[in-house]
């Protein structure tokens, strides 16, 4: 495949941007995931019931037992002076706080009514973070659906954490990006493999885990979809390290010779280290992905993970590309990865969704990435699709997980193959 | 401010989302920000729906808010309605929108489009889901009926499903059925399957059965008022409920019901011997108003169960709630807070929980059993097998459903018996579960729960090891009420240790 590529890919290529109905989620979403990383935080949302709604929704089943998330509803009364909302809110944490004395970080999360109320959540996240000092800390940012799309929330999330964190000229690694438990360690343990120290993830897990950032900080993206993250460590004086994103066995080794290459781990280490690792993902992607080798991929907009994965199916499982939308192309952080893009292809980057249908029924392709609410729409046209909101939860990253990334796209496609009864709903 | 952990209810523009995605070429546009897209996976992915709702959100970002939303709706509505060609056009605003206030409704108006445009009002910050669902409807009856000549044969409409209904999918062919048995037509059923022309033809029917209060009095209201269509207040939910339900209809339309076929096997199964173990157990229950009220009153005298906590959490149906529990002695619990709920059934301590998705996963952490009866909607809640609540399957569906739960018959009386033997333990739970059976492995969480309680209480009691172990030996559905039970009586008679002697002596106490 890569002797077809020229050197810049689908770098400089023509990107089609849309502005028409979005099917995506709003970046509460993240907090699905975000609370589950961090165990000792709470995320507040100080929204609507349709905010409260959406959370027991999009995680598909109720999370067992007490949440360590939540809504503050906005009522009628909250609406009609500001005054109130304020004192409401600081009513509100009290109560919180009171009833959970195992949190140590409040997020205060905005949302679309408070955004357009203009509710100062920022000042009321430093008056609570004052009141209850040391024992929690209060953070505001935005998971509002007029601002952030799905991925973004963990995006300013983390862009406030960073806000926060101290300064310090240590010469460290950071790596930025919630991962599941088993990726994060096996990350820790390749790049410690690797002679790497002084490496930290943000987020952390527990508020004492304690990150620093300053000039001799250098930082990598495990998450493609951490633009303001990025610009915000920046900011704070780090250096960026640029890569594909650690998917299958080529990202993996790209990303990892990256950090490399900045610290001056030698050839010699690097191959000692990864051969093996990278040797088993590749055989283990072969297996896999015979069944995708040659069919045909559609990706709807969802989590900006669409390029790195439209890389990694492409590259190393050999589909052939139709269209990669995104939701927001932030080009220095998906650059490496959209280089390696075959030329030919659709870029879309926001959407329009009538439109993106009429496309895919053109096309008609083999495998249709897509969200939820289309999923069983296009199932029931005939087209087998892959729901995405399962990629941000799943352990894909790293070569220990390249194989069960493939198999993510190749169940579906395997199951068509399988059924002999029509698909009619 | 409210806080909130988990809801029963989502917001108004969901039920009217509920309304236009059970009809037929009807669409809604909503003005309303990208994430309230997620609506559309309810119903692709919790109903399985082959096709998206009918729904055009505007989607508008931070940097319309400055310049032109307005205009966004009425591109929205403008492509919305070349593309869809829709006979009715639904336009309403979510939470987000409603702030800005663009007016959708005026709007539209300006638009003169060549079909009727419903203006929804939706106040998100005061009502909720089921309010959304039974207001579009009743404004789309509103707009679309008109005085028509009755039928010459005896029709009914079948008023109140709705698209991720609890049941409604089969709860629309069970009824069918009743009513044909009884000589009655369907003329109009509506919202589900409608179409903007079959609610022309609405005030033809005779009279109307309003299936589901929560979603269609309002309608029904109105078209008694216009067009002296009476409607029926029973829903048929349960063997009395249906006896009720063929009366009021044979006296309304004065026609004699006496081939109706109501035959169910529930009152067979609830007198035959191993139902016996049924007798008497205790159940709190709680859903929306509707079928929290009709389990309740099948639970009592349908299968002889005590009733023990009874609630619902949709204030629409307080005042009949609060009436209906009285009438077996309770305070009706209204509310739609979980923790409150959850605090509730911690104090009663039933054996049985009758209630949503939510009082399952109560039940699941502190070891009570508990089958389904209401909204809000699970993926489980729509099975592939026909699975109504109403007429006479309904009442077969409900008997097996909330049996299946409890340990069977013969069975509890051998885990008593056995209960130290290594294959018999109460851990195992009923032997027709898998590995979730609620008893299994939540004994530890039970007795956790109960230690916090015994924690947080400022009774200063101690139970003797020979007690505690005593206690233990009571099967687990019934050890959480001995242990409060116990523990009240050895507080009443100022006890500070607890024996074998004060268990017994509290059981005696206590017995029913």
């Amino acid at each position: 495949m890569s002797s077809e590529q020229s050197l810049t890919g689908c770098m400089n290529a023509p990107v089609l941007k849309e502005r028409g109905q979005h099917e995506v989620f709003c970046g509460l979403t993240s907090i699905i995931w975000l609370h589950r990383k961090m165990q000792d935080a709470f995320f507040l949302v100080v929204g609507s019931r349709t905010c409260a709604h959406l959370l027991q929704s999009a995680a598909g089943v109720m999370v067992f037992a007490e949440p360590r998330f939540g809504t503050a509803i906005l009522e009628e009364t909250d609406l009609a002076g500001m005054a109130d909302a304020q004192q409401e809110l600081e009513r509100t944490v009290e109560e919180l706080l009171s009833r959970r004395t195992d949190i140590r970080r409040l997020f205060l999360v905005g949302s679309c009514p408070s955004e357009v109320i203009k509710l100062d959540l920022a000042t009321a996240a430093e008056k609570l973070s004052e009141q209850y000092f040391p024992k929690v800390n209060v953070i505001n940012y935005s998971g509002s659906g007029i601002e952030t799309t799905f991925t973004q929330g963990e995006d300013a999330c983390l862009e406030a954490v960073i806000r926060g964190l101290r300064s310090s000229n240590d010469e460290q690694l950071v790596i930025l990006g919630a991962l599941p438990d088993i990726v994060h360690d096996q990350m820790l343990r390749l790049l410690e493999q690797l002679g790497l120290k002084n490496v930290s993830v943000l987020p952390q897990v527990r508020v004492d885990d304690e990150v620093s950032v300053g000039s001799n900080t250098h930082f990598i993206c495990a998450q493609p979809f951490l633009g303001a993250s990025f610009e915000e460590m920046v900011r704070r004086g780090a250096k960026p390290i640029f890569a594909p994103f650690p998917f299958g066995a080529n990202g993996t080794t790209a990303w990892l010779k990256a950090i490399c290459d900045i610290f001056g781990i030698s050839k010699e280490t690097f191959e000692a280290v990864t051969d093996a690792p990278r040797r088993r993902a590749e055989i283990a992607i072969e297996k896999v992905s015979k069944i995708l080798t040659g069919r045909s991929l559609f990706l709807f907009p969802d989590s900006q993970l669409e390029i790195p994965l439209a890389r990694f199916l492409n590259q190393e499982c050999g589909m052939k590309l139709i269209e990669v939308g995104s939701p927001y192309i932030h080009k220095q952080l998906v650059g490496p990865d959209l280089q390696l893009l075959p030329e030919g292809i659709t870029i879309s980057e926001g959407q329009d969704v009538d439109k993106q249908l009429d496309r895919v029924f053109n096309h008609m392709p083999d495998l249709t990435v897509c969200g939820l609410g289309l999923a069983n729409p296009l199932e029931a046209k005939g087209l087998t699709t892959k729901w995405a909101i399962e990629l941000v939860f799943s352990p894909i990253h790293f070569y220990e997980q390249a194989a069960d990334l493939a198999s993510l796209f190749a169940r579906p496609v395997n199951r068509s193959e399988k059924l002999k009864i029509g698909r009619v709903a | 401010m409210k806080l909130s952990v988990w809801t029963y209810e989502g917001p108004p523009h969901v039920g009217a989302i509920r309304v236009a995605t059970g009809m037929e070429k009807v669409h809604l546009v909503l003005h309303a920000p990208q994430g309230d897209t997620y609506a559309d996976l309810l119903f692709t992915m919790i109903e399985r729906r082959n096709h998206r709702p009918p729904v055009t959100y505007t989607t508008f970002q931070a940097r319309d808010l400055g310049s032109d939303t307005a205009g966004l709706f009425k591109k929205a509505c403008i492509e919305a309605y070349e593309r869809f060609k829709p006979e009715l056009l639904l336009v309403g605003a979510s939470c987000t929108a409603e702030l800005i206030q663009d007016d959708p409704g005026g709007l539209a108006e300006t638009l003169g489009l060549p079909i009727p445009v419903v203006a929804l009002e939706l106040p998100s910050y005061q009502r909720k889901e089921n309010f959304g669902a039974d207001e579009t409807f009743f404004q789309i009856v509103k707009t679309l009926s008109r005085p028509l000549e009755k039928t010459n044969e005896i029709t009914c409409n079948l008023i109140g499903p709705t698209a991720l209904g609890f049941r409604h999918r089969d709860d629309v062919l069970e009824m069918t059925k009743l009513l044909n048995s009884m000589g009655v037509t369907v003329n109009v059923c509506a919202p589900y399957g409608a179409t903007p022309k079959d609610i022309g033809l609405i005030s033809q029917a005779h009279f109307n059965v309003l299936m589901y209060p929560e979603t269609g009095e309002m309608a029904c209201r109105y078209l008694e008022r216009t067009y002296s269509q009476p409607f029926t207040k029973t829903v048929p939910i349960g063997v009395g409920a249906i006896s009720d339900f063929v009366k009021e209809v044979s006296e309304i339309v004065k026609i004699n019901t006496s081939d109706a076929n109501t035959y169910s096997q529930l009152p067979w199964y609830s007198a035959s011997v191993d139902s016996t173990y049924l007798t008497s157990k205790r159940v709190f229950i709680f859903g929306d108003g509707t079928h929290a009220m009709t389990a309740a009153r099948i639970a009592r005298d349908e299968i002889g169960f005590e009733v023990v906590g009874l609630g619902c959490f949709n204030r629409e149906l307080a005042r009949p709630m609060r009436k209906f529990a009285a009438t077996f002695g309770l305070d009706a619990l209204i509310s739609d807070d979980y923790l409150e709920v959850e605090k509730h059934i911690q104090a009663i301590a039933p054996e049985l929980i009758l209630g949503t998705q939510m009082e399952r996963h109560i039940g699941k952490r502190l070891g009570i059993p508990c089958a389904v009866i209401s909204a809000p909607v699970h993926v489980q809640d729509f099975p592939a097998r026909y699975s109504p609540q109403m007429g006479p399957e309904g009442a077969n569906v409900i008997f097996d459903t909330w049996v299946h739960p409890l340990v069977m018959g013969l069975e509890e009386h051998l885990l008593t018996m056995f209960r130290e033997d290594f294959e018999f333990h109460d851990e195992a739970g009923p032997s027709h579960h898998a590995a979730h059976s609620p008893g299994q492995k939540n004994e530890t969480e039970i007795d956790k729960v109960n230690a916090v309680a015994e924690d947080s209480s400022e009774n200063n009691l101690i139970w003797l090891k020979d007690a505690e172990k005593e206690l233990r030996k009571i099967p687990f559905f019934v050890r959480g009420k001995a242990r409060k039970n116990t523990e009240k009586y050895a507080q009443n008679n100022g006890f500070s240790e607890i024996s074998i002697e004060t268990l017994y002596e509290a059981k005696a106490h206590y017995a029913r």
